[in-house]
């Protein structure tokens, strides 16, 4: 639980914000408390308690002498923290983060901006270093957002937004699109996955290298029947002639944490039952349902996909 | 009429004249009958002739009814959603229902039911606070009544069907452009709220002349009730912001149906314009909800504790602050967006300054209560649960108005809460707390004290039960705006909360129905001044509002003269009968509110309430693409407007000058400034200009954000031949006109036939004008759907153009109201509005062009 809470922070980003609103939100209940006092003895009290509540003084003295100071020294503050969050240190990793209805495409672009390694719904980064994120739509306006590690910032077509931040330890951090993007903007999360630098870097090695192909018959099965359905035509998984670009790329599937942008856990029954009834699971989404496929070709593909890791 | 007309009964009525004994203008006894002929004058037509009522308290009411029918139905919308979130992954509303529902809720709540609700108690409030007969044009208010009934149902209806828009209320493209929503949800959407804000802005023109320019006498500005002044900038704001989503709208249906591609980036249109132009209304939106119910609550507070309003000025200048400040906050809503942190600072800034004007009215109502004793009363439960849950949602304004916190919250049920927090606040309370004071004026029984109470409780408490959770759900990084969510998330127990919360507030508002159903009782008369209040809607009074019309020495006159209301009754005061033998009221000054003339009010007509269902008709047509049967509509719908419009230029009434007591002659009619249409015809002109600013906002706007598309060398442009003709067009257009003006002041001495040469001359000049810029731009190429600049080039034609049909109907009108003997030196206002208007279409089409065809000459 509270593994999307902008309260239960893990990157100093979203440490800074956590702060701010702990500040602001005992001011504003003391605040509250003042005037909410003040209104129960304009009320209740005896006439001479608060005749000094009548005249202009009051007024000018709490609703705009009180307010200016308060409001001034917080805009101070609260101007000096954003600045800091924009600035930061220059990054060491730079991931392109690309909105789909309604699904995450991500690349790891190197600094030329070349994409070196792709993925999806999914995006591990190594702990205590700033990423720069590359923020992009493929359609209409979303939002990128993980309240544990930092703030949103919006993928507007025809723009390209940038923000860094980093996360402090290993740990699973969940996003979720924050900008309403039509049917699925529900059920369009992800998983932001830090592991420590060395771990990070062992992944990526590995996660560069196509997958061996199967050895076990109902996986290769399952490999056949991916390629026979036309799963290919949208869906990639590189050493293989799959290399559609619609949907996620499906290399190291059943590596990742969700399938369906952070809907289901990924696991053989998970994986077969989206290939069979994807419109059910999270209708309209734009993969059609393959009814037409026998229990047993489910679980070759699942199986198949599940292997993926 | 020479000044000295103006001599006379009206010493009484000057500044500095607080508190002195008034001289009463007229005698009593009145004369027999007199009483009888105002009676019969304003008497309500019978039977189905009912609805074609036109006068403020019956429109008032039945606007406030219809106001509330859309809150309960938006209500009940809410409920459903409440109950689908109730537990994690419940399948009770598909995503495709619950889009629609949340879409229509804000929708409805903000644009059926919150603006139109304000205006509607004004319609009834204004002219019983200012002691008027009526507001100053009783059949447009008629008219935006009807057309909100009829545009407000057909909307919903759409419900029913599954073609309610589903956008979000704030529709963001591409998203509801056709790409990606290639139904006609969105066009219920663009079209239906496109029109009903321009019932919005009718309803504002008619609110900004009635405060200027129907008071009593002696109600000067700095006697004005709050809730005026109030009422005065919430229209002001009207006509300056919605505008700006008339501009939207507009650009939007463009590229939805002729693909003009304003706000498709890959064509060099751009999103983010929509969203300008859409926050540069949606924000102000918000302080017109609450303005009005502060206006309100500073009425319903000093009599509720039995004492002055403490800081008058100070509460009236917050009203104007508040005003300005809320057109420099937009961008707040797009902190997210990725813009410049400069940018952000300086709205940051914006944000919390607004808070300051709202602060001096909260401590100013704390002060007032604390002068006087708080009447153990309905209205005063209201009044402090308002205080409770706005100065909440107020705080929770300031943290949002913090970029980073912004960055946290934003699109999040942190947002959702502390919005309700601000409009239930900031509007529902300060209205139900009006419900409760004001029904005695309206009904002749008051509303129940005991149901009352029962009603402020369970929507109290339902109200923090169901939002001050969601302040949590929302930290806890719940985005609004999603039909479902996955246990693992954690929020299953705080959204049940909510949920019982939302169910409480439901049974509140079904206690208050029962009260309603039990007790209020319309049109049979008033229960009179129940809270011994101060102010001038408390006199006794019939459908003709008071007997006579009096002379006002301070703020709050029913406290300071003691005989006001028999006086009143006795007809002592100003204009006791209706000596035209039809409806009339005084028109006075804007500033010191001396007597200029008495206005001849039109009575009961079924001409608006065709007109307004033919409106809606045509909107309703184009929407579900009837395009013929919506052509007819318009085409009808322009006739019957024109039929509502040919008996409100009478000319001077038979009787003459008429002397409405003390002295004090006045005329029945008068062109120029002093007249009300002038003032209306002025302010139609800020909105239409309003408008045309956000289309030439655009144009710069796309510029800055795709130059290379722009034309950058005067190769590209039409050759500069097409814009000087046009504009020589314009111009001598504008001369025809003028001379004919000059040449009216002479008929009926003279020959009316050069004057109707010259208008029906410069019509044809005006079309051909627009015909030479459109072919000029054709002829070099440019498409409208090609580029984002083709689209905003010919946008600004097309409203160019839209604007040159309306004066052509106008100049058109004008010459027949010649043939038929309508129009003469004297009789001349319908010639009067033409002319303004005729002038601004030039200017606006002169400064068309020279956007468009100097600005990239400029450049280049």
């Amino acid at each position: 639980m509270w593994i999307q809470s902008t309260m239960v922070t893990y990157g100093p980003h979203a440490a800074v914000t956590e702060t701010l609103s702990w500040v602001m939100i005992i001011g504003a209940v003391l605040i509250f408390l003042l005037v909410m006092a003040l209104a129960a003895l304009a009320i209740l009290a005896q006439g001479r308690m608060r005749g000094w509540m009548t005249g202009r003084k009051f007024i000018i003295g709490l609703g705009i002498i009180f307010p200016v100071v308060t409001l001034t020294a917080l805009l101070t503050w609260g101007l000096s923290i954003s600045r800091a969050l924009v600035t930061g240190e220059p990054p060491v990793l730079r991931v392109e983060v690309i909105g789909e209805r309604w699904w995450w495409r991500v690349h790891y672009v190197d600094a030329d901006g070349a994409v070196r390694l792709v993925s999806a719904n999914e995006i591990k980064v190594p702990t205590g270093r700033s990423i720069e994120f590359v923020l992009k739509t493929q359609d209409v306006i979303h939002s990128f957002w993980v309240p544990s590690l930092a703030g949103k910032l919006d993928m507007i077509p025809g723009r390209v937004n940038v923000t860094r931040f980093s996360a402090d330890r290993p740990g699973i951090y969940r996003g979720q699109c924050a900008e309403y993007c039509g049917a699925q903007h529900a059920l369009m999360a992800f998983y932001v996955i830090a592991l420590p630098p060395d771990q990070f870097e062992a992944w990526y090695a590995r996660e560069a290298t196509p997958p061996v192909a199967p050895v076990i018959p109902l996986l290769a099965r399952g490999k056949a029947l991916f390629m026979e359905n036309g799963c290919g035509a949208c869906h990639t998984i590189r050493g293989t002639s799959a290399a559609g670009l619609i949907g996620p790329d499906l290399t190291y599937v059943g590596g990742r944490r969700s399938i369906a942008a952070g809907t289901y856990p990924t696991n053989v029954g998970t994986l077969a039952g989206w290939v069979s009834s994807s419109q059910h699971l999270k209708p309209d989404n734009l993969m059609p349902s393959f009814g037409n496929l026998q229990g047993e070709e489910l679980r070759a593909i699942a199986a198949y996909l599940e292997s993926l890791k | 009429m020479s000044d000295a007309t103006f001599q006379g009964g009206i010493a009484d009525t000057r500044v500095g004249q607080e508190g002195q004994p008034v001289r009463l203008p007229n005698p009593a006894p009145r004369p027999e009958g007199e009483l009888e002929e105002l009676k019969r004058v304003w008497e309500q037509p019978k039977g189905i002739h009912f609805i074609s009522a036109v006068n403020n308290n019956y429109v008032g009411v039945w606007y406030v009814g219809t106001a509330f029918l859309f809150f309960v139905l938006a209500g009940i919308l809410a409920l459903i959603m409440r109950t689908q979130l109730a537990q994690p992954e419940l399948r009770l509303v598909g995503h495709e229902l619950y889009n629609q529902l949340f879409t229509m809720h804000g929708t409805i709540m903000m644009f059926l039911f919150a603006v139109p609700m304000v205006e509607a108690l004004s319609v009834f409030l204004l002219p019983n606070m200012q002691a008027a007969r009526d507001l100053p044009f009783p059949r447009l208010s008629a008219y935006a009544f009807w057309a909100y009934f009829f545009g407000g149902l057909a909307f919903f209806t759409s419900l029913f069907f599954g073609l309610a828009p589903n956008g979000g209320w704030f529709m963001y493209p591409p998203l509801t452009s056709y790409i990606y929503s290639p139904g006609i949800n969105a066009d219920f959407w663009l079209l239906g709220i496109g029109f009903i804000e321009i019932s919005a802005i009718a309803g504002a023109i008619e609110i900004i002349v009635g405060v200027l320019k129907t008071r009593a006498p002696g109600q000067s500005l700095d006697k004005l009730p709050v809730y005026s002044w109030a009422m005065l900038v919430f229209a002001l704001m009207v006509i300056v912001a919605f505008p700006a989503i008339i501009a939207a709208t507009l650009l939007l249906e463009l590229e939805r149906a002729f693909h003009w591609p304003i706000f498709i980036a890959e064509k060099g249109g751009d999103p983010l314009l929509w969203q300008h132009l859409f926050w540069f209304f949606g924000h102000p939106e918000v302080y017109v909800i609450f303005l009005p119910a502060a206006g309100m609550v500073s009425m319903i507070v000093p009599t509720m504790a039995r004492t002055p309003l403490v800081g008058y000025r100070l509460v009236v200048l917050a009203v104007i602050g508040t005003g300005f400040l809320s057109f420099g906050l937009w961008v707040h809503h797009m902190f997210t967006t990725g813009l410049p942190q400069l940018s952000l600072s300086f709205f940051s800034a914006a944000s919390m300054a607004v808070s300051i004007p709202t602060g001096i009215q909260v401590f100013a109502w704390i002060a007032t209560i604390a002068s006087g004793k708080l009447q153990n009363k309905t209205p005063a439960y209201f009044i402090l649960g308002f205080l409770f849950i706005f100065v909440l949602g107020g705080l929770t304004g300031v943290m949002v108005a913090m970029v980073p916190f912004d960055w946290q919250a934003h699109d999040t049920y942190f947002i959702v809460a502390h919005l309700h927090y601000v409009l239930i606040g900031g509007m529902v309370f300060p209205m139900f707390a009006a419900f409760y004071y004001w029904a005695p004026v309206a009904s002749q029984r008051s509303l129940s004290e005991t149901l009352g109470k029962w009603a402020f409780w369970l929507i109290f408490i339902g109200v923090n039960v169901t939002f001050f959770t969601m302040h949590i759900t929302g930290l806890m990084g719940m985005p609004r705006r999603t039909y479902t969510y996955i246990a693992e998330m954690g929020w299953g127990t705080l959204n049940l909360i909510s949920t019982l919360g939302a169910y409480m507030i439901g049974a509140g508002v079904l206690v208050f129905l029962i009260d309603l159903a039990k007790n209020f009782r319309p049109y049979k008369g008033d229960l009179g001044n129940v809270w011994n209040a101060g102010t001038l809607e408390w006199l006794p009074s019939g459908n003709y509002q008071t007997r006579s019309i009096p002379i006002i020495t301070s703020r709050e006159p029913m406290w300071d003269q003691p005989s006001l209301a028999d006086d009143v009754e006795a007809g002592r005061y100003y204009l006791p009968g209706a000596p035209t033998r039809g409806r009339e009221t005084i028109v006075t000054s804007p500033i010191d509110a001396t007597a200029q003339y008495v206005l001849q009010i039109p009575g009961p007509s079924w001409r608006t309430v065709f007109a307004a269902f033919f409106t809606a008709s045509f909107f309703i047509g184009l929407t579900i693409k009837l395009y013929i049967p919506a052509f007819i509509c318009g085409v009808l719908a322009v006739v019957c407007v024109i039929w509502w419009l040919w008996d409100t230029d009478p000319g001077p009434a038979e009787v003459g000058d008429i002397d409405i007591g003390g002295g004090l002659r006045l005329p029945t009619y008068v062109t120029g400034s002093m007249n009300h249409s002038w003032w209306a015809m002025i302010i139609l002109m800020i909105v239409t200009g309003m408008v045309f600013s956000c289309i030439v906002f655009s144009y710069l706007f796309l510029w800055t954000v795709n130059p290379s598309i722009w034309p950058t060398s005067a190769a590209a442009l039409p050759p500069i031949g097409w814009p000087i003709g046009a504009a020589a067009l314009l111009i001598a257009s504008s001369l025809l006109v003028w001379l004919a003006g000059r040449r009216l002041s002479q008929v009926p001495e003279r020959s009316a036939w050069p004057t109707r040469t010259a208008l029906f001359v410069a019509v044809p000049m005006l079309i051909g004008s627009v015909a030479l810029e459109v072919f000029g731009q054709l002829e070099m190429g440019l498409r409208p759907s090609e580029s984002g600049y083709g689209a905003v080039v010919f946008s600004l034609a097309s409203y160019q153009g839209f604007v040159v049909a309306v004066l052509a109907i106008m100049g058109l009108y004008t010459v027949v109201r010649s043939l038929t003997g309508r129009l003469n030196r004297v009789r001349r206002s319908t010639f009067d509005n033409t002319q303004l208007f005729w002038h601004y279409g030039v200017a606006q089409g002169l400064v068309a062009l020279l956007i468009i065809h100097a600005f990239p000459r400029f450049l280049g």
